[in-house]
């Protein structure tokens, strides 16, 4: 709690205890109206004077005004019948103030919560200064500066390693909580935590250019992009208070005028003016006002703590209303690197097949090259292999330990007169042969990322009518990829400018509620993302093109990242209709009911600031999608 | 010219006031205040200075809501 909420809590405490004392002291006229009104001032004052200035302002529908009016009438009331009865004024205003306070921290607090899961900031960073270390500003540190992170510390400015191998924590920023390796020459991006080793560091990118300050950047701004839910709300409350204070002036004054005029009975006006300060107790919109947006913030920041960043409330809003996810194949659903999918053929081991293949293609710098070695998995002994002599276009025929071994396409095995075995699969095939005789192929190709296929499963489980892939590759990769992921349709042999005609094609069929999503890896697909009702840009980790060009970021490149997306923007969603609901409805039931006179004000105190406790405390759930 | 603002503030309907009285103060073309960062966000007409600018809407912000503050 701050200053200010301490002050208030004890000026609450002081009221409530001195109410309480009163209640068991029996003094009766003037003494006790001084009494209860010297608490009143204690507990009311400050609302008093903001609504004697908001008067000056010409601010007639602010809320201390209403409280003033309301609490003033009361007290009003209680000395024209002479009831004495006093402590409906003052427990009104000690409830809204009790409300207040609890807003104040609730919010307080959460802000706090949701700085904290975002709590990546880098307060210094380590500069080597005469062989001793220096703690500077990282704001101060010029691209090419020399930094060192010593283990525990988080990385503070993006850069490559130039000294020292480490394992990283990278859990805030992407949610994943495996630690990755690095050594120098990788790249190292701001914001994941040096866990083991220290690490010298040569920044490529300013403080405010780097990953962290992006990132922060990026969530601060979010809430400014406002929902349609939100947007919705301060115009409800725009026009709520005033309906609501013309209500009770048409409450106080029309019935009993009409009961003095037309049907001759007695005005009674107390009861119609008792009535109509029951209104204006309600006529706050806090409850609603603070909720929504609270509920957006704290999903926000739920997702940014899982490694989806979302940049704005409204783009939270089109998530939860998604039917379509159009996904781009390379890079997004696949793992975008050739990898060696099988050994198919082979008469001899596959691990002798790979290593002979490998090491024959150990001199080549292309592509295939490196799947193959990848495959091997050990450390290549280049001194085994002779004679090599690649063969462009073709491949490359070597002796390995004395063997002769050809590694290649068809053209190859033709052109050595050995007789290929052809693939049924997709992909590159590199046949093999050796001494002269063939030996088996090996299938290269993109592999699908070891969760596209339950992701998919999941989207449709949540409420996802169709998965469509664009991919440029031809029609037998992308139909076999899709298959065996259980994408509902494909469309392929695409150009990055078709795929921009395909997305609008696909907008055009569904209806206005329902929402396309378009996932892609943020290289190349940036028309695309910007295009579709929600981009969707993954593995953005350093990215920064993909940060700038999509709605939503994820943060790693695991497809299942797009359902808990989409899972936490439902949840924010269902969370604001809950309390946009509950808060509206308990409103109206409680003006109804005042206005036949069964609600009195403890009722209505209750509508106020009862509800707003209810919805704050509903908003804050949002921020719980560890689950999801 | 775009420029952002700290600002203190402790009710979210205030915060709604205050963006309006920004909004509709000469030399602002857009604002936008985030009641959960505590932030105002005001874009300003060509070729007005934001200083004085900002003095307006601070005295603006201040007749809608006394209790607010800018941090200019």
């Amino acid at each position: 709690m701050n200053k200010k909420q301490k002050k208030m809590m004890t000026r609450i405490i002081i009221a409530a205890a001195l109410l309480i004392v009163l209640h068991f002291i029996p003094i009766t006229g003037i003494p006790r109206f001084i009494c209860y009104l010297a608490i009143y001032l204690e507990i009311g004052y400050d609302i008093l004077k903001k609504a004697f200035k908001g008067i000056k302002n010409g601010q007639v529908f602010d809320e201390n005004f209403l409280m003033a009016i309301a609490t003033v009438g009361a007290f009003g009331l209680a000395v024209y019948e002479k009831s004495g009865d006093y402590n409906e004024a003052i427990a009104v205003m000690l409830f809204y103030q009790i409300g207040e306070l609890f807003q104040s921290y609730a919010v307080g607090k959460s802000r706090r919560n949701i700085s904290e899961l975002m709590d990546i900031r880098p307060d210094y960073a380590n500069i080597e200064k005469d062989g001793k270390l220096e703690q500077v500003d990282p704001d101060e540190v010029e691209i090419g500066s020399m930094i060192v992170v010593q283990p525990g510390e988080k990385v503070p400015i993006d850069g490559v390693i130039i000294e020292g191998s480490t394992t990283l924590n990278t859990s805030a920023l992407t949610g994943e909580s495996l630690p990755r390796n690095a050594k120098p020459g990788d790249e190292i991006i701001s914001g994941c935590i040096n866990m083991t080793g220290v690490l010298r560091i040569r920044t490529t990118k300013e403080f405010g250019e780097s990953t962290v300050s992006r990132i922060l950047e990026l969530v601060e701004n979010s809430s400014s992009r406002k929902s349609r839910s939100e947007n919705f709300i301060s115009k409800f409350a725009r026009y709520y208070t005033p309906a609501v204070c013309y209500g009770a002036l048409a409450l106080a004054l029309l019935p009993p005028i009409v009961n003095l005029l037309f049907l001759h009975n007695p005005a009674q006006w107390g009861q119609w003016v008792y009535r109509a300060l029951t209104f204006l107790v309600i006529s706050c919109p806090c409850a609603l006002v603070i909720s929504i947006p609270l509920s957006f913030f704290a999903g926000i920041g739920g997702a940014s703590n899982a490694g989806v960043l979302v940049k704005g409330s409204n783009y939270l809003e089109t998530l939860a209303q998604t039917k379509y996810v159009v996904f781009d194949k390379t890079g997004t659903l696949t793992k975008g690197v050739f990898e060696v999918a099988g050994v198919h053929h082979n008469t001899m081991e596959e691990a002798k097949i790979l290593e002979y293949a490998a090491l024959a293609e150990s001199f080549s710098t292309h592509p295939i090259s490196r799947s193959l070695k990848t495959a091997y998995g050990k450390e290549i002994d280049q001194n085994r292999v002779t004679d090599v002599e690649e063969i462009s276009g073709n491949g490359v025929t070597a002796k390995v330990d004395g063997v002769s071994v050809a590694v290649g396409n068809a053209k190859l095995m033709k052109r050595i007169g050995v007789e290929a075995v052809e693939c049924h699969q997709v992909g590159t095939v590199i046949h093999v042969a050796i001494n002269g005789a063939y030996a088996g192929h090996i299938l290269i190709a993109d592999v699908p990322k070891p969760t596209s296929k339950e992701a998919i499963a999941n989207l449709k489980k949540h409420g996802i009518k169709e998965t469509v892939m664009l991919t440029g590759d031809i029609d037998k990769v992308a139909q076999q990829v899709a298959g065996e992921l259980g994408v509902d349709r494909v469309y392929s042999e695409l150009l990055p400018a078709d795929k921009v005609t395909k997305v609008e094609e696909l907008l055009a069929k569904k209806t206005a509620k329902e929402k396309l999503a378009f996932v892609g890896d943020g290289i190349n697909d940036a028309p695309v993302l910007s295009r579709a009702d929600i981009g969707i840009a993954m593995g953005a980790l350093g990215s920064d093109a993909a940060i700038e060009a999509a709605d939503v970021v994820l943060m790693d490149d695991d497809p299942q990242k797009i359902v808990k997306a989409i899972r936490i923007a439902k949840k924010c969603m269902r969370i604001v209709y809950e309390n946009i609901y509950f808060a509206i409805g308990i409103k109206v039931i409680c003006l109804i009911l005042g206005a036949v006179g069964i609600a009195n004000m403890w009722v209505a105190i209750f509508a106020d600031v009862g509800v707003m406790v209810i919805a704050v405390l509903n908003a804050i759930r949002t921020l719980f999608v560890k689950k999801l | 010219m775009k420029k952002s603002y700290k600002i203190e503030v402790d009710c979210a309907n205030c915060a709604n006031k205050m963006e309006e009285a920004a909004k509709n103060t000469a030399g602002v073309k857009d604002a936008a205040v985030n009641f959960m960062m505590l932030k105002m966000n005001v874009e300003f007409e060509e070729g007005q200075d934001p200083k004085s600018v900002m003095k307006e809407v601070l005295k603006n912000c201040k007749k809608v809501e006394d209790d607010c503050e800018i941090y200019l």
